[in-house]
């Protein structure tokens, strides 16, 4: 057993919001030089560039986690990941039918492109990908477990687009693999205000949106391999595998 | 004024918490952040939201407020809607958005 250093909220190019500098190369370039084991690709409502760094991380020795950061209609932000290519393009069905079809102008939003790992353009999103879903987070959170998902409310301490600002309190009756805080609330202080959270597993990401922000907050997981049932053990802190808490 | 007087004035749907329907409204609050609502509403007071979540309920109780009013013809999620019924907190609907709803509530509630 080892542990991994992971920070499994990064932005593309393909997020409207992610800096032109967000390619493939750059982000594979910017995660091995900060030593990080594992990162996960979660566009906002988008799973169309996992593909792309999955092939410019190739050789490099990084494993890469695929997902998205969905928008609910509540707009909250929820971090999913899917292990198989498959079910991951089976999630994009779904994100493609509920995603409102609003057109996206760059001028004011920003870019939505997928790069490949040579800095081409492949395919540039028309549909702003920002927008909340028309779904709600309790009908997401089932359809990612559907598709064998593991399901992470993102940055659940900040006061916009997150589970505490958009619904006031963590519905109880909704399953999620972990919680994601950001850099800014220590867990013991999150714990004061959230005590029925006690036993929650928490984890940090970076949420970047350019290369220099990669890897500036992570969590270290202790798994024997970065694959995906061991994730799913550390976060259930079974056989030995755990997060440890940063 | 009752919930039922204004369902009435204003042509609302009573979508759910029937039972709450002679609950008096002592004014509005409106926003769709849930935290907010948790923050700034006061007792007796309407809210007018497009959320649909449960929590929207859970939030009515503690803040014991008099109903709810879903704009847009939005419809409460199944959950939301059973626990306002055993809240006895009605939630209303119109077809209305929240600007021209909110206008003539204000007009029937301002002090």
């Amino acid at each position: 057993m080892k542990l991994f250093k992971a920070d499994l909220h990064i932005h593309t190019v393909l997020s409207p919001c992610g800096s032109l500098e967000m390619s493939p190369g750059n982000i594979v370039q910017a995660a091995l030089d900060q030593q990080l084991d594992i990162i996960g690709i979660t566009d906002h409502n988008s799973t169309r560039q996992c593909r792309q760094v999955i092939e410019a991380a190739d050789e490099t020795g990084l494993k890469v986690f695929t997902g998205v950061e969905i928008t609910t209609r509540e707009e909250v932000h929820c971090l999913a990941f899917f292990e198989h290519l498959d079910a991951l393009d089976a999630f994009q069905q779904y994100l493609d039918e509920h995603l409102p079809k609003i057109k996206n102008d760059p001028d004011l939003f920003g870019y939505q492109v997928v790069v490949d790992k040579s800095e081409n353009i492949v395919y540039e999103e028309d549909f702003l990908l920002i927008t909340g879903l028309n779904k709600g987070i309790n009908e997401i959170e089932k359809e990612v477990r559907r598709h064998g998902g593991i399901f992470i409310p993102a940055h659940i301490d900040k006061p916009k687009y997150s589970l505490t600002s958009q619904l006031g309190f963590i519905p109880a009756d909704l399953p999620v693999d972990a919680f994601e805080l950001s850099k800014h609330t220590p867990t013991k202080s999150f714990l004061a205000v959230y005590p029925n959270l006690i036993n929650s597993t928490f984890i940090r990401n970076s949420d970047a949106h350019q290369p220099d922000l990669i890897g500036t907050s992570y969590t270290y997981y202790r798994m024997d391999t970065p694959c995906f049932d061991e994730f799913r053990m550390a976060l259930q802190h079974k056989n030995g595998r755990e997060v440890i808490a940063a | 004024m009752n919930v039922k007087e204004i369902a009435e004035k204003l042509n609302l749907k009573v979508l759910s918490g029937a039972s709450g329907l002679s609950n008096e409204i002592s004014f509005g609050y409106a926003s769709d952040l849930l935290s907010d609502v948790m923050g700034h509403a006061k007792s007796g007071e309407a809210w007018i939201t497009l959320q649909t979540h449960k929590n929207v309920m859970a939030i009515a109780s503690l803040k014991d407020l008099a109903a709810v009013i879903l704009v847009k013809d939005l419809q409460p999620e199944p959950d939301m809607a059973a626990q306002s019924d055993e809240e006895g907190i009605p939630v209303l609907g119109t077809s209305e958005d929240a600007f021209t709803l909110i206008g003539k509530l204000y007009e029937l509630l301002k002090k």
